[in-house]
């Protein structure tokens, strides 16, 4: 009752801060300006970009200055065309490499004459041409230092298993945590005896998203996994991981279900074989759009506190994004959890053992 | 869904695949076997220590009960053993008494033999000497009495009465 009670009072004192808000006639413009560059900024915060910036802050000349370190831009452009993300200023230069010049636009590369212009057709989209780009942008940088910490965490634990039989150090928390994983995700959906196969995968999935979910936490300002590319990319390797190791069982249950009489067998066919294709696409979407949102509704309600300025609704913004990223710590364990756990349930009916009971 | 297409970085995603599968394979190899294998080993080693913990436990109350077993034995045999001596030890005494006994009555038969032959002895003597003495006495008389006629017939005349008396 307590708790209704509260919420409700939260609830009441919002609705009056937004009220008071917008009688403020006179400030109405200068606060239009806060929402677009809130809502630029949190779309430039969920694009990849060519360097590793951490803040960036505007002189009083009106010059963007970023603070962080360029990354190579590797591009595939009738030949491999390697230089430096400095060279591109943030989009807001023309960089020329070999008698070619490039320019970011929207966290993407497109090939530009020498002044840098960019073709729209009616949909204000870049008509540019746009070269295979395989630059170590900040996403890569980072998915390439987390596997490098990865790498480096679990060699340590495994070493420290050679001195005694209990783990040392960072291995300690690790343990419970790869043990829970071996024995309520991988061993009830996959079985006793072929979980080993795929241990290495769950295990690495589960830590290489937690940890990363959990770095986008920071105010680094990292997003990895709220990009569809790295989602489907991980979804990929379940899909193929249950395809190629798949038994007869799984095969006979997808195009000639067993149990059922014979015509309806043929329309399951195609509906069964869609749905190995739809369980790693939910698998790719739920995660980029847990994190997706998440990291919008955080930053529109830290934005949120620039945009009320008084007292009270810029407090009450910091307590919500400060339960919100609360939440969110839960959500990037959770959501670790429900893709290990449903990779596991997957290889699990892709190994399962025939019954003869239908 | 466009501006996911839109999105959708080919570069990042091939990277991520390359690193990704790398970074399985690497910590297959270098960490997860080897940690799976210690943790598996430990999980073994602490199940067999508990099994052999029980089974020792078992043996410790078998030996238990055997020792049990034996210190009855040895009490029940220690009875026995002296339940025998006691025995034996009645016996003996038994026998010695009887024996004891015999020898008694041999030697008191003996004695009475002795004693009984003695006095035969004795009593032969006593007559021939009472014998020698009468005879001596009975000479004196005679001889005092027949001294005088008289008297000597008197003496056969009594005589004669009373060997016809007999």
């Amino acid at each position: 009752m307590q708790n209704i009670i509260s919420i409700k009072t939260i609830c009441l004192l919002f609705f009056l801060v937004s009220i008071l808000s917008f009688a403020n006639k006179e400030k109405h413009s200068e606060e239009l300006n806060v929402k677009t560059e809130i809502k630029e900024y949190i779309n430039h915060h969920l694009l990849d970009s060519y360097d590793f910036s951490l803040t960036s802050y505007t002189t009083d000349s009106g010059d963007h200055k970023y603070i962080g370190f360029p990354l190579p831009v590797i591009l595939w452009d009738n030949g491999l065309k390697v230089f430096s993300s400095s060279k591109l200023h943030h989009g807001e230069k023309v960089a020329e490499v070999d008698g070619n010049y490039y320019k970011s636009y929207h966290g993407k590369i497109y090939k530009t004459d020498a002044s840098g212009t960019i073709n729209y057709d009616e949909n204000h989209h870049a008509t540019n041409a746009k070269p295979l780009d395989f630059s170590i942008t900040k996403n890569v940088f980072t998915i390439f230092i987390i596997g490098l910490l990865m790498f480096f965490m679990f060699t340590r634990m495994a070493k420290s298993y050679k001195s005694s039989a209990l783990p040392k150090g960072i291995g300690r928390g690790l343990e419970p945590i790869i043990l829970y994983i071996r024995d309520d995700i991988a061993i009830p959906n996959i079985g006793i005896k072929k979980y080993k196969r795929y241990m290495p995968y769950l295990l690495t999935v589960f830590f290489f998203i937690w940890i990363i979910n959990l770095l986008g936490l920071t105010p680094l300002g990292i997003n990895v996994t709220n990009n569809i590319a790295v989602t489907l990319a991980l979804a990929l390797v379940t899909y193929f991981l249950t395809t190629f190791t798949a038994n007869k069982n799984y095969w006979g249950h997808i195009f000639w279900m067993p149990g059922v009489p014979w015509p309806m067998r043929i329309i399951l066919a195609p509906i069964e074989l869609l749905g190995t294709l739809i369980k790693p696409f939910s698998l790719m979407i739920r995660l980029y759009a847990n994190i997706t949102a998440g990291h919008i509704v955080l930053m529109s309600i830290i934005g949120l506190m620039f945009i009320f300025k008084n007292w009270l609704g810029s407090s009450l913004s910091f307590g919500l994004a400060f339960a919100l990223s609360l939440l969110e710590l839960l959500v990037a364990a959770l959501q670790a959890y429900i893709f290990t756990m449903l990779s596991a349930l997957y290889f699990g009916s892709a190994v399962e053992e025939p019954h003869h009971d239908h | 869904m466009e501006k996911l297409i839109n999105e959708f970085s080919i570069g990042l995603f091939f990277w991520q695949l390359v690193l990704f599968i790398g970074l399985v394979l690497l910590l297959r190899k270098f960490a997860w076997k080897p940690i799976l294998d210690a943790v598996e080993k430990r999980e073994s080693g602490i199940e067999e220590a508990l099994k052999s913990a029980e089974k020792a436990k078992l043996e410790m109350q078998n030996l238990q009960a055997d020792n049990q077993k034996l210190l009855q034995e040895a009490r029940a045999e220690r009875e026995a053993m002296l339940k025998d001596a006691r025995d034996m030890k009645n016996k003996m005494i038994e026998d010695a008494k009887g024996e004891a006994q015999e020898q008694a009555n041999k030697m008191i038969t003996q004695a009475q033999a002795a004693i009984e032959s003695e006095k035969k002895a004795a009593m032969a003597e006593l007559k021939n000497h009472v014998a020698g003495l009468s005879l001596e006495i009975a000479e004196k008389v005679v001889r005092t009495e027949l001294s005088n006629k008289d008297k000597q017939l008197k003496l056969v005349e009594t005589m004669l009465g009373e060997k016809s008396l007999n």
